[in-house]
């Protein structure tokens, strides 16, 4: 397909495009079309087998459908990107290819780039290119997810654009870990990727407008939706999506197709209720019924109101968390509540480091479109202000509020924590309770998070706290407080006054879970290394005891080499001294 | 049963036939549809859950179901801790559950 793809030039097995895109979702795939059309050569991988990131989620090739079209919105807007791409000659798209480092030069290694300036294809003018100083280097896996034998892959590109997305934030309640217990997103993920309704008798709940399009989803494919339960009660709703009606002008057909889903209820008969929340979950091995009660203006439950429903699945999310690893790793400024900061050419606060969709905040479909047209523009050496982009940028703006709207409706309230009982588990990983984390927090004499984890191990589990990291914070803070943060982009300061959290969690040294094996056979990257050795939180296969993750260590993932640490073969990394649940340190 | 695999027959988008795929879960026989990750064919065969915890050894299957939460983890041909949400599966594919003690501390 790549043709004219710089590829592996110096035969060092080191691709070198223009444009480097990570996260093919709408995101992804829109700034990739728009780098391509500035003449920029470009290579776009994600970790799954297929383009279309969560929301263009589709049955794979081996099986096709005369009516797919049915479960997306923007469908035709999904197959005219995919089909631009496949076209593209200098468009390079790496399936299957999880990035788990990445340098961007930014910790100084000092090396420096040869001339970044390059010329226009169509008619030789020179192009002010936006590339660092520093080279880029991306690091990927290529092959099934979790092999032992996936290819690595190094990457410098000149520019780098980061749209890994987000993924569903679910709210702790007692029985969340029972199975049937879903986030939302994987009922999503199941009805349109495989047609697999996850249960057959299924409550929805949670908050925010993507509870409808999951229970339209459950309903097409067979399910039996007995009711939508939102938290967000009608005046915050109503605060948050009635304001200043006329700036939602733009959204117009967002808006529509929120009331399309709620029309489709209707006519499934699917009753969609605010105000309430699942506080509870029932049932031995697997959910046998939930109980749902009214809740207030702060989330908590209303005494007297619970109700139980007979169910055999629960699919929950209160909004989404951000992918930040890789922005964390490239060194982007983030804001303080935890979004990358961008400008209005998508730029992050590290020179030839863009970010589009999700990552930047939470606005749905089309503000991922228009910031991804933006960041891939510009990203091949374009500015917002070009009349190529005029509608992505109006978009872009339109949808900010829209993003706003969504947090000022939907936004997660300090009182659901009246739902967690003594023995909630909170960190799913280490099965740390509500219990223990008060009776640590106690003990410990303070909202401190490292002595939290270190003593509960809460947060430190195989999926390195994305499930639980920001449920551990707000519990920790309580009431976040409100600060300013600065930051550089392009030499401008911006200000942006925000809760500022006391505790972090996004910090992953290792993005993604690697082997030791796969770490071992890796080949000696073009610049420095990628700064991960000291193996840790990495999983499944470093414990705490491996002395470095680097070469060195002898292969045979998952497992610890031997000596005198305990032998594990659980994914997940423990103290040796301090084995989950039983800490070293007494409370 | 709960999770189920809507039949092409009922299914609204008119998919096309499609081509049945058998793998093993701890030497069960389980047949789902191929292109279908191994967590979609077990949920469909009607199991919520292929693992025990550590700590409290207690049953857990999907969760996050877009490789997040590592709550369904199995192994595949000998290859431990793969996500059974994000594995394809292929014909004759090998699982086995797997459940992992807390290790015991050695001074
Ligand atoms: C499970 C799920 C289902 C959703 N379904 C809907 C829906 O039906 N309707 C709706 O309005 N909204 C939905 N959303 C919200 C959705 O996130 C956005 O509307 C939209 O998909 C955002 O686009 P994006 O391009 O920013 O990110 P995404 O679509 O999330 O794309 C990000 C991509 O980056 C890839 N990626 C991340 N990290 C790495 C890495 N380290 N290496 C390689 N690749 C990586 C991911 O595999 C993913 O494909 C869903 C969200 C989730 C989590
Ligand atoms: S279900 Fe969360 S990683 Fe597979």
């Amino acid at each position: 397909m790549s043709g004219a793809v710089p590829r592996d030039n110096r035969m060092d097995g080191v691709l070198r495009p223009d444009v480097l895109i990570i996260g093919a979702g709408p995101a992804g795939l829109a700034a990739a079309r728009a780098a391509l059309r500035r003449g920029a050569s470009v290579t776009l991988l994600d970790a799954a087998d297929s383009l279309g990131g969560q929301y263009w989620r589709h049955l794979p090739e081996t099986r096709r459908a005369a009516r797919e079209e049915i479960l997306h919105h923007g469908w035709a807007t999904y197959r005219r990107l995919v089909c631009e791409l496949r076209d593209a000659p200098r468009c390079e798209i790496i399936l299957g290819a999880q990035v788990w480092a990445l340098e961007s030069g930014r910790r100084g290694d000092g090396e420096t780039t040869e001339s970044t300036d390059r010329q226009d294809p169509r008619d030789g003018t020179a192009i002010a290119s936006p590339a660092p100083s520093v080279p880029l280097t991306v690091h990927a896996l290529i092959g099934p997810p979790d092999g032992t034998g996936r290819k690595p892959r190094t990457i410098q590109p000149r520019t780098l654009v980061l749209a890994t997305g987000a993924h569903d934030r679910t709210l702790p309640f007692p029985g969340w870990d029972l199975p049937g217990v879903f986030t939302a997103g994987a009922a999503q993920a199941y009805a349109k990727g495989e047609r697999v309704a996850v249960g057959r008798r299924v409550v929805v709940a949670g908050a925010g407008p993507f509870l409808l399009p999951v229970a339209s989803s459950l309903v097409s494919t067979g399910a039996t939706v007995l009711g939508v339960y939102e938290a967000s009660t009608p005046r915050q709703m109503i605060r948050g999506w009635l304001s200043k009606p006329w700036q939602l002008a733009g959204a117009a057909h967002k808006s529509g197709e929120l009331a399309g889903y709620i029309r489709g209820q209707l006519r499934h008969r699917v009753p969609y209720r605010t105000g309430y929340a699942v506080v509870a979950a029932h049932g031995e091995d697997r959910v046998a019924a939930v109980t749902v009660a009214r809740v207030d203006a702060q989330w908590a439950p209303i005494p007297g109101t619970a109700r139980r429903i007979e169910a055999d699945a629960v699919c929950v999310s209160h909004g989404f968390t951000p992918r930040l690893e890789l922005a964390i790793a490239a060194g982007c400024a983030l804001s303080p509540d935890r979004f990358v900061v961008v400008d209005a050419d998508q730029r992050t606060s590290v020179p030839g480091v863009f970010a589009a969709g999700e990552i930047t905040r939470i606005g749905g479909v089309d503000a991922a479109l228009a910031e991804g047209e933006l960041a891939g523009h510009a990203a091949a050496g374009g500015c917002s202000a070009d009349a190529a982009v005029v509608t992505a940028r109006r978009s872009a703006t339109v949808f900010t509020g829209f993003a706003a709207r969504i947090e000022a409706a939907h936004g997660i309230q300090p009182g659901w924590t009246a739902w967690l009982t003594e023995d909630t588990i909170v960190c799913r990983c280490e099965e740390v309770t509500y219990g223990r984390f008060c009776s640590t927090l106690a003990a410990t004499g303070g909202p401190s998070l490292r002595s939290l984890r270190m003593t509960t191990r809460a947060g430190l589990g195989v999926c390195q706290a994305r499930v639980c990291g920001r449920t551990v914070e707000d519990l920790l803070i309580g009431e976040p407080t409100v600060g300013v943060a600065e930051v550089d982009i392009d030499h401008t300061r911006i200000s942006l006054p925000a809760p500022v959290p006391v505790a972090v969690s996004d910090r992953r040294p290792i993005t993604t879970p690697v082997r030791l094996a796969e770490l071992a056979a890796m080949p000696p990257s073009p610049s420095a290394r990628p700064s991960v050795p000291s193996a840790r939180p990495s999983v499944p296969s470093a414990a705490p005891s491996v002395p470095s993750a680097a070469p060195s260590v002898p292969s045979a993932a998952p497992s610890v080499p031997s000596g005198s640490t305990p032998r594990r073969s659980d994914p997940t990394p423990r103290s040796p001294t301090g084995p989950s649940g039983q800490p070293a340190t007494s409370t | 049963m709960s999770a189920r695999l809507l039949s092409p027959e009922s299914d609204p988008i008119r998919p096309d036939q499609p081509q049945p795929l058998t793998l093993t879960l701890d030497g069960d026989e389980l047949t789902g549809v191929t292109g279908q990750t191994i967590a979609g064919i077990v949920l469909a065969a009607g199991r919520l859950s292929w693992r025990r915890t550590s700590v409290r050894a207690q049953p857990r299957g999907l969760f996050c179901g877009i490789g997040v939460c590592f709550d369904c983890i199995v192994t595949v041909n000998g290859e431990r801790d793969v996500r059974a949400c994000q594995r394809r599966a292929q014909p004759g594919d090998v699982i086995t559950t797997q459940h992992d003690d807390v290790p015991e501390v050695i001074e």
